[in-house]
């Protein structure tokens, strides 16, 4: 469904973000993109939906491909493509209704979105998304009037209502409390699956993606490092993606946790 | 090394000796040039005229008071005029300051090099002229009258408000314009979603404080020519009719007192 061929970023700076990334992600795969900081996580997310511009390689999403386009064609691509960001990234001063919408804006005219002139048929599906996600009683809150994990979830229904067949998310959980991010990784992954989605997580919680996902990339320095299922993490394929340290612990903690989660 | 080794214990001083004494030396220098500067000034003031201040000030002081309270309803048509040539003219600088702030913010203008140089220079230019002098280009093209300071005050206005405003464009959180554009959001879309919320706060912010200013700004235009307060001001000046002044100056007094206090209400009401 999504295909990076020889994917490569460098920055302006010479810094070179990804090299020659080769990726592909089936229909519905739900795959955890874990590295250390500035190992380009965050730059191949960007790239695929063209929020970074790709030096060079090819990015196929269905059987289009997505570097070069149009900007009138690219924004058509982005509406398949939906985003979930650390900081939440909602509209501060605008409603929950509002920010939810703005997923739509793809799809309406300026002064339709503008005059806030939404199809109903996009208001219907807000209001489930929001009752899906338990917030169906928050619409007309200001969004800075939420907490983190609220916000979150915001985020996550603007990203659905974009009606999408990928969904792009970057380190949904960096910002939360240990049990909100649980609540939000498993929201994620069951929307996924409801929605036949594929997703790519980038994630620096190592315990977390084994906890929830089918298959784990290890990006280090831009290159891809360890592709395969969250049981082949071991501690010595840990020590080549993030280097040398007592590994032992961060596993052991997952099995602990999910002990836990089995016992409530 | 402001650290010093004196019988095995650690002396420590905040300058060395050297420091201090270039120290010493900056202040000599400075209280030299401020005794030389006193003195050129005294020898070009007639002195004369600065003893006799005083005596002046008390002269006018008696001249001036009463203030001639009936000459009031002859200054309800001329603080009409001297408001809304503020309010206008905010209001007009404020449509044309808008496009200039997102030309010159470095993440929306359309070219770095071409049009954020352009739009800088119309900044410049307008926040450099006082809007007196503005008022007097603009009776000498346009002819006397509060049009005149209509405009004035609009030009004026335009740098001020597009050189804040294009400062609170260049400090919004960019994450939002980027979750935006990544919905799929035409470049428009994206400007009244991802932008003109988070500057809002700072547009009326920025709207209210130069209404305020300008309030106070368009009391003198009338002294050039360009209609309001000032004119019946400099009317009253030219026949030495001091009483009439006094109750002049106790308007505008109360004018700007008052757009003080709105403007204050305002800004408390959006923050």
């Amino acid at each position: 469904m999504l295909r990076l061929e020889k994917l490569v970023k460098t920055y302006k700076t010479g810094d070179q973000a990804l090299k020659a990334v080769e990726l592909e992600v089936p229909a519905g795969q739900v795959l955890a993109l874990i590295g250390p900081s500035g190992a380009g996580k965050s730059t191949l997310i960007r790239c695929i939906n063209q929020l970074v511009e790709p030096t060079s390689g090819k990015i196929y999403l269905g059987d289009l491909e997505l570097t070069g386009l149009s900007s009138g064609n690219l924004r058509r691509e982005r509406r398949r493509m939906g985003m979930i960001f650390q900081e939440y990234a909602l509209i501060e001063r605008l409603s929950v209704m509002e920010n939810v919408l703005s997923g739509r804006l793809g799809y309406v005219g300026f002064w339709r979105s503008f005059l806030r002139r939404f199809p109903q048929s996009d208001v219907d599906e807000a209001f489930r998304l929001l009752d899906r996600v338990g917030l169906a009683h928050m619409a007309d809150k200001r969004a800075d009037e939420l907490s983190g994990g609220q916000r979150q979830r915001v985020g996550i229904c603007r990203a659905l209502i974009q009606n999408p067949a990928l969904l792009l998310v970057d380190e949904p959980t960096a910002s939360l409390d240990p049990k909100t991010s649980r609540q939000i990784m498993r929201l994620i992954c069951e929307l996924c699956k409801e929605r036949d989605l594929a997703a790519i997580i980038n994630i620096h919680d190592v315990a977390l993606a084994q906890m929830f996902v089918q298959r784990v990339i290890g990006l280090r320095l831009g290159a891809v490092e360890f592709d395969g299922p969250p049981e082949g993490l071991t501690p010595e394929v840990l020590t080549t993606i993030y280097g040398e340290e007592d590994w032992e612990a961060t596993i052991e903690t997952v099995n602990e946790d999910e002990i836990e989660e089995a016992l409530k | 090394m402001p650290t010093q080794n004196f019988k095995g214990q650690k002396i420590w001083q905040r300058r060395t000796g050297r420091e201090s004494l270039g120290h010493w030396i900056m202040w000599l220098i400075g209280v030299a040039i401020f005794a030389y500067c006193w003195q050129q000034i005294s020898a070009v003031t007639t002195w004369f005229f600065v003893w006799d201040a005083p005596r002046i000030a008390d002269d006018i002081w008696t001249r001036a008071t009463p203030p001639r309270w009936g000459y009031i309803t002859q200054l309800g048509e001329p603080i009409w005029d001297t408001l809304n040539m503020a309010s206008l003219g905010t209001i007009l600088s404020l449509i044309l300051a808008v496009p200039v702030a997102f030309l010159a913010a470095r993440n929306t203008t359309p070219s770095l090099l071409f049009i954020r140089p352009v739009a800088l220079l119309i900044i410049v230019s307008t926040r450099s002229i006082n809007s007196l002098i503005w008022a007097l280009l603009l009776i000498a093209i346009i002819g006397p009258g509060v049009f005149a300071g209509v405009i004035a005050i609009a030009i004026r206005s335009i740098g001020f408000c597009a050189k804040l405003l294009y400062e609170a464009i260049e400090e919004i959180d960019q994450t939002q314009v980027e979750a935006i554009t990544a919905t799929g959001a035409s470049r428009w879309q994206v400007m009244a979603y991802g932008i003109v919320p988070q500057i809002l706060p700072a547009f009326a912010g920025i709207a209210v404080f130069r209404w305020d200013i300008n309030i106070r700004e368009s009391t003198v235009l009338g002294l050039v020519g360009a209609g309001g307060i000032g004119l019946q001001l400099s009317s009253s000046l030219n026949v030495l009719a001091w009483p009439q002044v006094s109750l002049i100056l106790l308007v505008i007094l109360a004018a700007v007192v008052i757009s003080e206090w709105v403007s204050a209400k305002v800004r408390g009401a959006i923050i």
